[in-house]
């Protein structure tokens, strides 16, 4: 505004060591923990693999998804820490490096690798033009291709406006942007369906890819928003964040969580109506034995407790409250991949041992290693954008 | 006339969204606590610069939406599970996930209703439908392109000379005094009125005459009757002719209905064997009648070929082959009293197959035998 004509303060300051520390420790135990559960358990560490790839994808893609979403609407309460969201997105590059394991040990956990199986099956007879290993392999290279290609372009730009402080980058992040969106829902879609839905290939729902969608949401604007509060209470990022964006980055996330319990209820009333067999037993599956324990201590974690805790205006303003609902919802998210892979390979009751909990850590360490590298050399604020002022500036 | 009116405040006028938010900041910082801001939209930051308490509202949204939501549940819970329980696609009768887009949809209906109506009551102090700033120069200005301050000659440190300098020190332009209509001060609450009152009750009983002549008079008159109403019984009418009132009577004892032959050897086959014979000739469209029915009603157990070989083999006791002694050796009347009655696990064909069929099928039977054990005499 014509009044505030004052100059942006950022100084880059000492990234703490703290976050990279605990990083590298929760990296090595995790980075341990995995290789021995691969060792000892090949097929349980690669259905956990997936999870671990399917949350990195989550905070990743979430990230990316954000920086695109902020670019097209132009919006200006979220520019402060836009850059936040963009170092997130990082753990992209990480991806195939993840996936690989899971790639290698296919044929343990995707029924309809094995071709011998399928030619008896008729349904995955049918499927088999989609889920056959050489398209599989074809898309999930296309995916990380296309993920890291517009991270690569976004931040690159993004940096590049630091210096240069060019206005026509901002428009130009807009197109790209707009060009991302089409390719992120599709992609989103597809692989989701394809590491996540065919691990019971029989099974399908029309609604699994805004499912994941729904859960991603989710997962990386609770990353974000934690890694938001903590930053700025250190001072690390430029003054002026206050209570109306925490409010804002609480209600949004507030609101997604209501989108999660909203696709979630639509995709189990849909299948619960009309009763299907092929469709029901999935379900059945996991509201059967020990897993109708966790489906309902799930549904708790991942909606009730978190919509009552953020439910009132002031609690989405409170940076405490804040940041412990961001922890419980990304926990909650991998409880919802645990809830989607493991009844697969454990349908007759819950299991839940230091295999899982060795990829959990490896998962977090993977993000704040990858966080830290990322921030260190860089600047916390896009101190180049010309919408970072009125960012500032915003109230609700 | 001036003195007379009773003043309600003083408004001043800005320009900018800058201005208004400084003037609401200084506004409230000097102490004022009954006046408002006017502004064309909603002005971002309004909130804090007038240091308002967080909204009430709501909590009334939380409690009705809540209540009516909780109310919703008995009520689905009732009528589906206790008061009239009907099966719905297979469901349970209880079946909580249907009603969960029920429950949802009335929350958010009610709680936003509630919100609007209590907004309605609570603020704009329904039913008064007058405010001082209503049609003055001040609100025609905040409505289309300026932002402006107003406050209230209630206010505790309200003095006309202190307000008018402190408009001016904040840099307030257009400041005016605002009075209260004489008219609408004195005027008492016209809604219950006895004439008004009066009023409504002309009109509702007018309404709701016309409503019944037209509804249940008008459109139920029939111009000609003469065809409707004829001297004669309509089914289920009461009649004053017999004594029971029934104007629908019993037929005569020992009525016998048209096509239908009484058949007099219920549980005696034996009986019907020896008298009843077969009116049907052997004709080709008889045994072709008689092989359609046949195939129909007797192949699933006995088999196309009368063997007891059937398709439904396994599912009951297969049934004895036709083609034996004993079934050859029967008369016709003899089959016909099997096929009345039933034997053993075969069920009575009386209501599937009427006389005709019966006898056709029984022309088809022996056609069956004899194809089997064919006599010198057929050759």
């Amino acid at each position: 505004m014509s009044s505030s004509e004052k100059v942006i303060e950022y100084n880059r300051k000492g990234f703490s060591p703290i976050f990279g520390k605990l990083g590298l420790v929760l990296l090595g135990i995790g980075l341990v923990l995995s290789i021995l559960a691969y060792l000892s358990d090949p097929v349980r560490s690669a259905f956990n693999n997936v999870i671990l790839l399917e949350f990195l994808t989550s905070i990743g893609l979430g990230s990316l998804f954000f920086v695109a979403l902020e670019h097209i609407v132009g919006a200006v309460w979220s520019t402060p820490f836009r850059r936040v969201f963009e170092i997130l997105s990082s753990v992209l590059l990480i991806l195939p490096l993840v996936a690989l394991p899971v790639y290698f040990h296919a044929h343990d956990i995707f029924h309809w690798t094995h071709v011998d199986v399928v030619a008896t099956d008729e349904i995955l007879q049918q499927k088999s033009p989609y889920l056959n290993m050489t398209f599989f392999t074809i898309r999930i290279i296309i995916y990380f291709v296309v993920w890291i290609l517009f991270y690569w372009i976004l931040s690159r730009n993004s940096k590049k406006q630091d210096i240069t402080k060019d206005q026509k980058i901002t428009k130009l992040n807009a197109k790209i942007a707009a060009l991302f969106m089409p390719v992120f829902a599709f992609t989103i879609t597809f692989s989701s369906i394809d590491w996540l839905m065919s691990l019971e290939p029989h099974w399908f729902s029309t609604i699994f890819g805004v499912y994941f969608f729904s859960g991603t949401v989710v997962a990386s604007l609770a990353a974000g928003t934690f890694i938001v509060i903590w930053l700025n209470e250190k001072g690390l990022l430029v003054d002026g964040i206050k209570k109306d964006h925490y409010y804002s980055l609480g209600a949004l996330l507030f609101a997604f969580i209501n989108f999660w319990a909203y696709i979630a209820f639509s995709q189990f009333l849909l299948i619960w109506y009309a009763n299907l067999p092929e469709e029901t037993y999935w379900f059945l599956q996991r509201w059967e034995g020990s897993w109708l324990y966790f489906s309902v201590f799930f549904i708790i974690v991942h909606f009730a407790i978190p919509y009552f805790a953020l439910l009132s205006q002031p609690s989405k303003m409170n940076p405490k409250r804040l940041k412990l609902m961001s922890a419980w919802i990304l926990l909650a998210h991998i409880f919802d991949l645990f809830w989607i892979v493991i009844p697969t390979f454990s349908p007759e009751g819950l299991i839940f041992g230091w295999i899982e909990i060795g990829f959990i850590l490896l998962a977090i360490g993977i993000i704040l290693v990858t966080f830290n590298i990322k921030a260190k050399n860089a600047n916390l604020v896009p101190i180049g954008d010309p919408k970072l002022q009125r960012g500032i500036d915003f109230r609700l | 006339m001036m003195d007379d009116k009773i003043l309600y405040g003083y408004t001043g006028l800005f320009d900018t969204p800058d201005e208004i938010i400084e003037a609401a900041e200084k506004t409230s910082a000097e102490g004022f606590i009954k006046y408002d801001v006017h502004t064309p939209y909603p002005v971002h930051g309004m909130d804090s610069a007038m240091k308002l308490k967080p909204s009430k509202l709501p909590y009334i949204a939380l409690v009705v939406g809540l209540s009516s939501m909780i109310g919703m549940f008995l009520f689905m819970y009732w009528m589906t599970t206790i008061d009239y329980p009907v099966i719905v696609g297979g469901k349970p009768f209880f079946s909580f996930p249907a009603w969960v887009p029920v429950l949802f949809e009335i929350t958010v209906l009610s709680a936003s209703i509630a919100t609007v109506v209590s907004m309605i009551a609570i603020f704009f102090k329904f039913p008064n439908l007058s405010h001082p700033l209503q049609d003055t120069d001040f609100i025609r200005s905040v409505t289309s392109d300026k932002y402006g301050v107003s406050i209230e000659a209630d206010d505790p440190k309200f003095n006309e000379e202190y307000v008018k300098s402190f408009f001016n020190s904040i840099g307030a332009k257009n400041i005016t005094p605002i009075y209260w209509d004489n008219e609408e001060v004195n005027f008492s609450n016209t809604v219950l009125q006895p004439k008004f009152i009066t009023f409504l009750l002309v009109v509702a009983m007018a309404v709701s005459g016309t409503t019944y002549f037209t509804l249940n008079k008008l459109m139920f008159m029939v111009p000609f009757n003469w065809m409707r109403e004829q001297e004669k019984y309509i089914p289920q009418e009461v009649s004053t002719f017999f004594e029971d009132g029934f104007s629908m009577r019993n037929p005569v004892e020992g009525t016998v209905a048209r096509g239908n032959m009484p058949y007099k050897f219920s549980g005696n086959p034996d009986a019907a064997g020896i008298v009843l014979v077969n009116p049907l000739f052997a004709s080709k469209e008889n045994l072709e009648f008689g092989k359609d029915k046949y195939d129909i009603y007797c192949s699933p157990c006995h088999g196309y070929f009368g063997e007891g070989d059937s398709r439904l083999n396994g599912q009951f006791p297969n049934p004895p082959s036709i083609h034996s002694e004993k079934v050859r050796n029967w008369s016709d009347g003899r089959i016909y009293g099997v096929l009345m009655d039933g034997q053993n696990v075969m069920p009575s064909y009386a209501s599937q197959l009427n006389r005709n069929e019966k006898w056709a099928v029984i022309l088809y039977v022996r056609a069956l035998q004899r194809s089997l054990n064919a006599k010198e005499s057929d050759l």
